[in-house]
C-alpha cells in the first residue's frame, strides 16, 4: 500500500481546513445460508472504496466514495461542505499522531485459510441436527466471514494501516402449531478465530429442541420479579441500557444530560463495576486504534457502584476536556465514525449461581437474547429463554419474556454479582444507521429485584 | 460495461443476470439544535447471478471495474449452489409508474441547511429546552437488470426526506418526540413535521398513570407500522410461507381478521417514495390484493420461491441489503376506515394511545407477537388524552389483536414511503406499568 499511502497523503495536503482524515479501505467476505433445508445463499464479496471527512470551525464535511481516484477532488469537496457547516472553533482532543502498520489478530485457525467446501461441509451436518429434531418447522443458519484491510492518514501525520477479520455464526429454529409459532436462536462470533463456529453440535440440537418445547410452554404472569440474568442477557443489558449513556456524544452539547451522568454520580452498589475498552485483547470489538487513529484504551464507566468514565471520540472529549478513549468506529467507509462501545461488560463479583437464586422464593430466570433497545433513560431486551424460579430452585421453562424499565432504577437494583464473568461474542450494534458493528459484551450471573417483566 | 459481463457470464453460464444499483446521497445532518455535517455519499453495487449445471451461484462488489474477480467468484461458488427453480424472465412491457422527480436532485444545498435550521427553529421558539436532531436528505438512485433470456430494463428514483427528533431531558424524566416525511418530489415545507412534534408536545405536557390490564388501546399511525407491519411482512412473504412458519398457511380465503381489514401490495402506487417499475428481478410490478375483508387471499413470490412452491412470480422479489432476491412487501397499503382519527379515542373511558414502541420487532415476530415498552404515548380518560405514560409495557399478538373489534381511521398517513395506513384501534391489548 506504498503506493496508495503516498498519494493518500499528497490528496491532504494544502487546504484550508482545521483537520482532515481520509480512510481507504478493501474488503472481502464469503457468506453461506440456509433456509429450511435448502442452502439459500452461497456467495462471495469483494468491496474497495473510501471517504474523505473534513473539519472547519466546529462544521464537518464527508465524502464517501467507491473508486479511490481524483482523491484532492474528494478532499476539495470535503472541505468545501465543511465550511458552508462552519461555526465556531472547537478542539479535537488531542492524540499523538503515529505512524503503524498492525499486523492481524489470528485465532488459532484464520478462516479464510479455510475452503468452501469444507465450510459448506460443516453447515450441512449442523442443518442436518437441526432437521433430525422432530417438530421443526423451519430454521435459518447462516456463516458469513470476512477480512477488511484500512488505510487512515489525517492531516496531523498519521498514517495507520490495520487488518481485520471476523466470522460469525447463527442459526434459528422454529416450530410451529396452528398459527403459534415459535423460535429459539444462538449467535457466534470472534474476530477472526474459525475454531469458535466448529463442534457446536450440542449447542446447535440444544437450540432446535428448545424451539419445539416453546410450543408448550405457558407465558410469564407480566409483573415485577426479582430476575437473575445469564452472562449473555446481563451482557446485552450492560450495553444496552447502560453502555449507550456512556456514549459522549449524547451528553457533550447537552446540559441536562451532562447532569444526569456527571461523573462521581452513584448509580448502583458497591459490587457493580463496568468496562468498555477495545484494548481488552482478542475479542470482537477489539483493536489497536479507532477510526480516528487514537489508541484504544481500557475505561472503567462504573467503580464501586459510582460513574468514573465514559467513551469519547475526539471530537466530544476535547468539547468536555477529557482525553479521548479510542471509541470513535465506523462501520465502513460510507460512514464518519461516531462513538460506539467496543467490549462492555461487568466485571468478575464473588457470589456463585446457587447462592444467587437460594433465596428467591418467585422469581423469573432470563438467559440469551433477541435482542434489545434503549432510548436513554428506558431499556426493553427480550430474552431467548426464560425459566421460573421457584422456592431457590429453576423451574418450568416459560415463552421468552420481555424485561423493561428504567436504567436508573434498575441498576440500584442489581442485588448480586456472580462469580462466572462470560463474554458474548454474537453481538452487532446497530446506531445511526451503522449496522451491524462488531462488539462484544459479557457479564457474570447477576441479579436484579423489582424487575418488570412483559407478560399476559 | 454492465453488457460485457452479461456477455461473458453467459459464455459459461445456462443463465445469467446483472443487477446494478447506484446511489447519489446527500444528507445535511443537525446536532444539538444546529447544523452540524454534510455529507455526499455515492454508492454503487453489482450483483452477478449465474446458472450453471443447474445450480446458483452469486457475487458482488461495489467496485465496476473488477468484472473479472466478479465472474471469477461467482464461478467459484457455483458448483455448491442451491439448485436452480426458475428461468430469468425475457423481454416484456413494463407499467409506467411515476416515482422520479428530477427536482430533487437540483436542490440547493443552501436550502436544505435552511429548511432543516428553520424545522428545528419553529419547534424550540414554543420548547426552548427542547434538544433537537435533524436530517434533511436528497437522494437519486438508478437501477440497472439484464440478462441472458432478454431481460433489460432500468429505472431510476428520487427520494427527499425530512425527519426531526426531539428529546427533553428534566432531571432522570426524558422526553422523545419526532416526525419525518419522505417523498419522491422536493419538501419545502416543513409544516407537516413540525405541527405533529408539536402536538406531540401538547400530549405530552403532563404525565399521567398509565391504565393497567387488558385495555383498549389505539395504535397511532407511526404505531401500525412499527408494530403490525413486521409480522405481516414475514407471514406474506412466500418463503415463510413455503417452510410453513406462516401462520397464515393454510388460511387463504378464512376470515380471519376482522371484517374491516383490508390489505393491498401496491408497487405501482403513483407518488410515492417507494413505488417501482418492476422487482429486483426484473419481473413486472402489480397491484397485489392480500386481505380482503379479513380473509387474506395471496402470498408473495419472487422467481426461485415460486418455482418451489409451484406458484407464480408476484413481482416481488428484494435484495434489500443481500445479494440473493427474497420476497417482500413492495408499498403496503391498509384500507382506511370510517372513524376520525381525533374521534376515534372518544368512547374509550380508560385506555392508551401508543405512538411508539421501544423494541416492538423483539419478540417473536413471525408468530405475530409484539411487545414494548412505550416510548411515546398517552392515558386516554374519559374520551380524553390526559397526559404522557411512563413504564408501561405494552404487548400482545397481532393475530389476537386483529381478529375481532377493531377500528380504522378515516385518515391515513405514509410511513416511510413504503407504508400507507389508518391508525388502528383494538379493543383489548395487556398493558402492564410499574409504580
Amino acid at each position: 500500500m506504498a503506493e496508495l499511502r503516498d498519494r493518500i497523503e499528497a490528496a491532504l495536503k494544502g487546504h484550508h481546513a482545521d483537520y482532515i482524515e481520509m480512510r481507504v479501505e478493501e474488503a472481502e467476505g464469503s457468506r453461506i445460508m440456509y433456509r429450511g433445508r435448502d442452502l439459500e445463499d452461497i456467495g462471495r464479496t469483494a468491496t474497495l472504496g473510501g471517504c474523505v471527512r473534513a473539519m472547519v470551525k466546529g462544521g464537518w464535511g464527508f465524502v464517501s466514495f467507491n473508486s479511490p481516484t481524483r482523491l484532492r477532488d474528494k478532499v476539495a469537496l470535503a472541505v468545501r461542505q465543511a465550511r458552508l457547516a462552519s461555526s465556531e472553533a472547537i478542539q479535537l482532543a488531542p492524540v499523538e499522531p503515529v505512524v503503524d502498520i498492525v499486523p492481524p489478530f489470528i485465532g488459532k485457525v484464520d478462516p479464510l485459510d479455510i475452503p468452501l467446501p469444507h465450510k459448506k461441509q460443516m453447515l450441512d451436518e449442523y442443518n442436518e441436527i437441526v432437521w433430525s429434531t422432530p417438530g421443526i418447522t423451519t430454521s435459518i443458519l447462516g456463516y458469513a466471514d470476512g477480512r477488511r484491510r484500512t488505510a487512515l492518514a489525517t492531516s496531523e501525520g498519521t498514517y495507520i494501516e490495520q487488518r481485520k477479520v471476523d466470522v460469525s455464526f447463527r442459526l434459528s429454529a422454529m416450530a410451529r402449531a396452528d398459527s403459534d409459532v415459535q423460535q429459539s436462536a444462538i449467535s457466534i462470533g470472534s474476530n477472526g478465530d474459525f475454531t469458535v463456529v466448529q463442534g457446536l453440535q450440542k449447542q446447535v440440537k440444544e437450540v432446535a429442541e428448545r424451539a419445539v418445547a416453546l410450543l408448550k410452554a405457558p407465558y410469564a404472569k407480566g409483573g415485577e420479579y426479582t430476575v437473575v440474568l445469564d452472562p449473555i442477557l446481563a451482557g446485552v443489558f450492560t450495553h444496552e441500557a447502560f453502555g449507550h449513556l456512556s456514549e459522549s456524544d449524547f451528553l457533550y452539547e447537552h446540559e441536562e444530560m451532562k447532569k444526569i451522568m456527571s461523573l462521581g454520580r452513584k448509580f448502583g452498589p458497591p459490587i457493580l463495576n463496568i468496562v468498555d475498552g477495545a484494548a481488552v485483547p482478542g475479542l470482537r470489538g477489539s483493536f489497536k486504534y479507532d477510526d480516528e487513529g487514537a489508541r484504544s484504551t481500557r475505561t472503567h464507566l462504573i467503580k464501586e457502584g459510582y460513574l468514573v468514565g465514559r467513551l469519547h471520540s475526539r471530537e466530544t472529549a476535547g468539547k468536555m476536556s477529557e482525553s479521548a478513549t479510542g471509541n470513535a468506529r465506523a462501520l465502513d467507509f460510507r460512514f464518519p465514525p461516531i462513538v460506539r462501545m467496543t467490549n462492555t461488560f461487568i466485571e468478575q463479583g464473588k457470589t456463585s449461581f446457587d447462592d444467587m437464586i437460594a433465596d428467591i422464593k418467585l422469581g423469573v430466570y432470563a438467559r440469551n437474547w433477541y435482542g434489545g433497545m434503549t432510548s436513554m433513560e428506558q431499556f426493553t431486551f427480550s430474552a431467548g429463554e426464560a425459566y421460573m424460579i421457584r422456592n431457590g430452585k429453576v423451574a418450568e421453562m416459560l415463552r421468552p419474556v420481555m424485561l423493561s424499565g428504567n436504567v436508573f432504577a434498575t441498576l440500584e437494583q442489581v442485588e448480586a454479582v456472580g462469580n462466572d464473568l462470560h463474554m458474548n461474542q454474537g453481538g452487532g450494534c446497530g446506531k445511526g444507521g451503522q449496522i451491524p458493528l462488531p462488539v462484544s459484551d459479557g457479564s457474570p450471573h447477576i441479579r436484579i429485584r423489582n424487575l418488570l417483566v412483559g407478560g399476559k | 460495461m454492465l453488457e460485457s459481463l452479461l456477455r461473458k457470464a453467459s459464455t459459461v453460464a445456462e443463465q445469467a443476470e446483472v443487477f446494478h444499483v447506484s446511489q447519489r446521497e446527500t444528507p445535511v445532518v443537525f446536532e444539538a439544535n444546529r447544523l452540524k455535517l454534510l455529507q455526499s455519499r455515492e454508492t454503487e453495487r453489482i450483483i452477478l447471478r449465474l446458472v450453471k449445471d443447474g445450480r446458483v451461484g452469486v457475487s458482488s462488489t461495489n467496485n465496476i471495474k473488477d468484472q473479472r474477480g466478479l465472474l471469477q467468484r461467482a464461478l467459484e461458488v457455483v458448483p455448491y449452489g442451491t439448485k436452480a427453480r426458475f428461468t430469468l424472465p425475457g423481454p416484456v412491457e413494463y407499467p409506467t409508474v411515476n416515482g422520479y422527480d428530477p427536482a430533487v436532485e437540483k436542490m440547493d444545498i443552501e436550502d436544505m441547511v435552511q429548511l432543516g435550521q428553520s424545522m428545528i427553529d419553529s419547534v424550540r421558539r414554543q420548547h426552548g429546552d427542547l434538544q433537537c436532531e435533524a436530517r434533511v436528505t436528497r437522494a437519486v438512485a438508478t437501477v440497472h437488470i439484464m440478462n441472458s433470456n432478454g431481460c433489460a430494463v432500468s429505472y431510476t428514483k428520487s427520494v427527499c426526506a425530512l425527519a426531526l427528533e426531539g428529546n427533553r431531558v428534566r432531571e432522570d424524566d426524558m422526553l422523545f418526540v419526532g416526525e419525518h416525511e419522505v417523498s419522491p418530489h422536493p419538501i419545502r415545507d416543513h409544516r407537516k413535521v413540525t405541527d405533529t412534534v408539536l402536538q406531540q408536545l401538547e400530549y405530552a405536557r403532563e404525565t399521567a398513570p398509565a391504565p393497567s390490564g387488558p385495555v383498549p388501546v389505539v395504535f397511532s399511525h407511526d404505531a401500525v407500522a412499527q408494530v403490525f407491519e413486521p409480522s405481516l411482512a414475514i407471514a406474506f412473504n412466500g418463503k415463510t410461507v413455503l417452510q410453513g412458519a406462516s401462520p397464515l398457511v393454510d388460511k387463504l380465503g378464512h376470515k380471519i381478521f376482522d371484517e374491516s381489514l383490508t390489505l393491498w401490495d401496491d408497487p405501482l402506487y403513483p407518488d410515492c417514495a417507494g413505488n417501482r417499475i418492476c422487482d429486483d428481478e426484473g419481473v413486472p410490478s402489480q397491484r397485489l390484493m392480500l386481505v380482503d375483508h379479513g380473509a387474506p387471499k395471496q402470498f408473495l413470490y419472487d422467481l426461485q420461491t415460486a418455482g418451489q412452491a409451484r406458484a407464480r412470480s408476484t413481482g416481488s422479489a428484494d435484495r434489500g441489503m443481500g445479494s440473493v432476491p427474497s420476497p417482500a412487501l413492495g408499498v403496503l397499503i391498509i384500507e382506511p376506515g370510517a372513524t376520525p382519527y381525533k374521534d376515534m379515542i372518544a368512547d374509550i373511558s380508560d385506555g392508551l394511545l401508543v405512538e411508539g414502541l421501544l423494541g416492538a420487532g423483539q419478540t417473536n415476530v413471525v408468530g405475530g407477537d409484539f411487545s414494548g415498552n412505550v416510548l411515546l404515548g398517552y392515558k386516554i380518560e374519559k374520551g380524553r388524552i390526559v397526559g404522557r405514560v411512563k413504564n408501561t409495557v405494552v404487548a400482545g399478538n397481532i393475530y389476537q389483536a386483529l381478529k375481532q373489534n377493531i377500528v380504522l381511521s378515516r385518515d391515513r398517513k405514509w410511513i416511510g414511503g413504503g407504508i400507507l395506513t389508518p391508525a388502528l384501534r383494538c379493543q383489548s391489548v395487556s398493558v402492564s406499568t410499574k409504580g
